[in-house]
C-alpha cells in the first residue's frame, strides 16, 4: 500500500557509500575545467537546495514519491554476458543512422553514423567522448538548462553525476533520414543512472532522435535522473521520442527541455510505461518568432504506480504555435498527475498555444489528477486548455457489439485505439508497431 | 417459426415510460418492410431493443430469430446470431479502423481453429467500398470519425454487406443523405436484397422507398402498429401527414 502523504517526499541520504561516491565524482574530474566548475557547482546545490515537499505547488498530488535515494548507487559495467544481453535486446529498431547502447551508465555498444554523415559534419558520439573532442561545441549546452518545473535539486544531481549519454550535433542544412536511436539500460540491483541527451541541431538541419529507458528484469530495483535537451536552430526540424519502460521498481525522474528557435519544427513524444515512480517535466521555449513545437505522452499506469508529468509551454516571441496532447490510461489503483502551463509573453502575439490532457479510467479505484494552467500576457492570442477525465464510452461499446464483437475484444480495441493518434507520430513503421506491443502488453484485458 | 424474425407481444418500459405497447410484427425472409411513423413513437427503441441495448427493459414479449428468442442474450451474441442495426447515429471510435473492425467482426463469427484469410478480406471490403463510393483510403481511417452524415450511413451499409446479416434493421438510414448518396446507398441495400435475407426499414419519409420498394409498410403510433399495407400506403401517409395517423388510425 502507498505510505501516507510525508512532508518530505525524499529522506536527506547520499548516494550508495560516501566513499565509492567521491571516488566516482573525482574520476568525472580533471580535464575540462568549465566542466568541473559546474559539476562542482551543481553537486553544492544538490546538497544546498531544499527537499521538495508536497506542500509546494510544483509537487501536489504527488503523493507516492517518497523513497530512500540511500538504497541506490553507481555501479561498475556489467559482466560481459549482461551486457550483451541488453545489446541483443536494443533491436526496437533496425533502420538506423547510428544507435548507441548504454548498461548501467557505460557505454556497452556503440554504432556510428555513416561516412557519409561524418564527413558533412554529423557528431553523434558518447557524452564522455563529445566532451573530450568538442568541449568547446557544448561549452555553452551542456547542462545548460535550468529545471523551472520543481526538480532543480534532482537536476543538480543529474549534472553533478551524469556521464552517459549521447551528443548529437548536427551541421547547418543537413538532414538525417533515419533515426538515432540511444539505449539506456538499467542491469544491477540498486544501480542509480543518469542518462544524459544533447541535441544540437544548426539552422535548416533536421534530425530524430529516439531515446530508449530499460530494465533487463521486470523486478530490477534501480534509480534514475536523466534529462534531454533539444537545441532547435532556424528552421530545423528536431524530433525527440522516449519509451520509458523501466522495471516496476524503478525511481524515475525526467527533466527534459526544448529551445526552438526561428521558423523551426520541434516535436518531443514520451511514452511512459514502467517505474514504481516516475516524474517527467518537460519545457519547451519559444525564443524566436514562427517556431512550431508539438508535445505529445502516452501513459499506460497499472498497479500502484504513479506517473507525475509537469509541462510548460513557454512563449516568449511573436507567432509561434505549440501544441501539446498528454493521454493517459489508468488501471488498478494507479495514479497520474498532469500539470501543465502554457505562458505567453507580453509581446509574443499571434501565439496559437493549445494544451490538452486526456484521462482513461479503467478502474474506479485508480485516480487522474488534472491541472492545466495559462498565463496571457499578450492580447492578440489563440490559447485553449483542455482536461477530461472519462470511462470507456458505453454507447460505443454497444456499437461495437452489435457488429458482433465480444465484449472484451471490443474494450480492447478501444483502449488500443485511445493512443493510436499518439502512436501515430511514430513515422517508422518498424519502431510504431514495436512500441505498440510494448503498450498493449501493459493490458491484462 | 425458423425463416422470419418474430417480434411478439413486446411491451417495453425506459424507468417506468411504457414504450412498445404489446408490439407484433413477422418479416420472413426475403421480404422488405417498411416501419414509419412521426418521432417519439418507438421506432428507434424497437431498433435498439431487438439489438440488446441495456436501457431498455423489457417487460413482456419475444423476439424469435429462426424461432430463437433473443430477449436477454448479450448484444454482440444477438449480432452473431444474425441481426445487425444500421444506426440512425453511428458512434465514432477513435483509433480503431475501419479495416480492423470489420476484420475482428468477421474474426468474431469464425468456428474455433479457422484461419483468416486477409487477403480474400481485403478484396471483397475493396469491392464493397468501391460500389458504395467509399474512397479506399478510408479503410486506415477510424470508424466515422470526422465523417460527414452520408460517409456514416455508406460505411454501415459497408458494414452491413460486409457482415452479410439474415435481419437488416435500418434505423433512419436516410436522414443526412442527399439524393445522390440516398441512391448509393439504396442500391447497396437492393444488391443485398435475397431470398434468405430481410429487411426492416425505419424510416420518417416516403422517400427512400422510391428506391427501396418495400413489401410491407407498417405505420406505427403510441409504441404500437397501427396500420399496415403494400407500399402505396406509404405514399397515402406522405400525402395525408401524420395527422391522419393521430386523428385516424390511431383512434380506430
Amino acid at each position: 500500500m502507498p505510505t501516507a502523504l510525508q512532508t518530505k517526499l525524499l529522506p536527506m541520504a547520499s548516494l550508495g557509500d560516501d566513499a565509492q561516491l567521491i571516488a566516482y565524482r573525482e574520476s568525472l574530474s580533471g580535464s575540462i575545467p568549465w566542466l568541473d566548475a559546474k559539476r562542482a557547482e551543481a553537486w553544492d546545490a544538490y546538497q544546498s537546495l531544499p527537499m521538495p515537499t508536497r506542500k509546494d505547488e510544483k509537487w501536489r498530488f504527488a503523493s507516492r514519491m517518497a523513497f530512500d535515494l540511500a538504497n541506490f548507487r553507481i555501479t561498475d559495467a556489467p559482466d560481459n554476458s549482461t551486457r550483451q544481453r541488453a545489446i541483443d535486446a536494443s533491436n526496437m529498431m533496425h533502420q538506423v543512422s547510428g544507435r548507441m547502447v548504454f548498461t548501467d551508465n557505460h557505454l556497452a555498444s556503440f554504432d556510428p553514423v555513416d561516412s557519409d554523415l561524418e564527413a558533412k559534419g554529423v557528431i553523434f558520439k558518447p557524452l564522455l567522448q563529445a566532451i573530450h573532442e568538442h568541449p568547446d561545441l557544448i561549452e555553452s549546452r551542456l547542462f545548460a538548462e535550468e529545471a523551472h518545473l520543481g526538480s532543480d535539486k534532482f537536476l543538480a544531481l543529474h549534472t553533478a553525476l551524469s556521464h552517459s549519454g549521447a551528443l548529437v550535433y548536427v551541421p547547418k542544412g543537413v538532414e538525417i533520414e533515419s533515426p538515432l536511436m540511444i539505449y539506456h539500460w538499467t542491469t544491477q540491483e540498486g544501480v542509480a543512472v543518469f542518462p544524459h541527451t544533447l541535441v544540437i541541431a544548426e539552422e535548416a538541419s533536421s534530425v530524430h532522435v529516439v531515446d530508449i529507458f530499460q530494465s533487463l528484469e521486470p523486478d530490477l530495483p534501480a534509480f534514475c535522473i536523466a534529462a534531454g535537451n533539444l537545441y532547435a536552430g532556424p528552421g530545423s526540424h528536431v524530433f525527440r521520442k522516449c519509451v520509458q519502460n523501466w522495471s516496476h521498481e524503478t525511481i524515475s525522474f525526467q527533466a527534459d527541455a526544448t529551445a526552438a528557435r526561428r521558423d523551426s519544427t520541434t516535436q518531443t513524444l514520451a511514452v511512459n510505461l514502467g517505474g514504481k515512480r516516475a516524474r517527467f517535466e518537460n519545457q519547451l521555449r519559444m525564443t524566436e518568432p514562427g517556431s512550431h513545437a508539438t508535445m505529445y505522452s502516452l501513459t499506460v499506469a497499472q498497479g500502484d504506480q504513479e506517473f507525475d508529468q509537469r509541462t510548460f509551454q513557454s512563449h516568449e516571441a511573436p507567432q509561434a504555435v505549440s501544441d501539446l496532447l498528454y493521454k493517459n490510461a489508468l488501471l488498478d489503483r494507479s495514479r497520474t498527475i498532469f500539470s501543465g502551463m502554457i505562458n505567453v509573453a507580453p509581446d509574443a502575439q499571434q501565439t496559437d498555444a493549445y494544451q490538452t490532457n486526456r484521462n482513461l479510467l479503467l478502474s474506479p479505484e485508480a485516480d487522474a489528477n488534472s491541472l492545466p494552467g495559462l498565463e496571457i500576457q499578450a492580447n492578440d492570442v489563440k490559447c485553449s486548455h483542455g482536461a477530461t477525465t472519462g470511462q470507456l464510452d458505453p454507447e460505443e461499446l454497444f456499437y461495437m457489439l452489435q457488429r458482433g464483437i465480444p465484449k472484451r475484444t471490443a474494450q480492447q480495441l478501444m483502449v488500443y485505439g485511445f493512443f493510436e493518434d499518439v502512436l501515430d507520430k511514430f513515422e517508422q513503421e518498424e519502431i510504431r508497431d514495436n512500441v505498440r506491443k510494448l503498450v498493449q502488453s501493459k493490458f491484462h484485458l | 417459426m425458423a425463416n422470419q424474425l418474430e417480434i411478439r407481444n413486446l411491451n417495453v418500459t425506459i424507468g417506468d415510460k411504457p414504450i412498445l405497447k404489446d408490439f407484433s410484427l413477422s418479416i420472413p425472409k426475403g421480404e422488405v418492410h417498411a416501419l414509419m411513423g412521426p418521432n417519439g413513437t418507438g421506432k428507434s427503441t424497437l431498433a435498439k431493443v431487438i439489438a440488446g441495448h441495456e436501457d431498455y427493459t423489457v417487460q413482456s414479449g419475444e423476439v424469435l430469430v429462426d424461432g430463437v428468442n433473443i430477449i436477454g442474450m448479450e448484444p454482440d451474441e444477438i449480432a452473431r446470431s444474425g441481426v445487425f442495426l444500421a444506426f440512425q447515429y453511428p458512434l465514432e471510435i477513435p483509433g480503431v479502423s475501419i479495416a480492423n473492425f470489420v476484420r475482428a467482426a468477421l474474426q468474431a463469427r469464425m468456428e474455433e481453429g479457422e484461419t483468416f484469410n486477409a487477403p480474400a478480406y481485403y478484396r471483397s471490403l475493396y469491392e464493397k467500398m468501391d460500389l458504395l463510393q467509399i474512397d479506399r483510403k478510408f479503410t486506415a481511417r477510424s470508424v466515422n470519425e470526422g465523417f460527414s452524415g452520408g460517409e456514416k450511413k455508406r460505411c454501415e451499409i459497408l458494414q452491413m454487406a460486409m457482415l452479410d446479416p439474415k435481419y437488416c434493421i435500418m434505423d433512419e438510414t436516410d436522414s443526412g443523405l442527399d439524393i445522390d448518396a440516398l441512391k448509393i446507398v439504396a442500391n447497396g441495400v437492393n444488391l443485398m436484397r435475397s431470398p434468405d435475407r430481410a429487411f426492416l426499414v425505419i424510416t420518417h419519409y416516403q422517400r427512400l422507398l422510391d428506391y427501396i420498394i418495400p413489401d410491407k409498410v407498417h405505420v406505427m403510433w403510441d409504441g404500437r402498429i397501427v396500420q399496415s399495407g403494400n407500399k402505396d400506403l406509404a405514399l397515402e401517409l406522405e400525402s395525408k401527414g401524420y395527422n391522419w395517423v393521430k386523428e385516424e388510425l390511431a383512434t380506430a
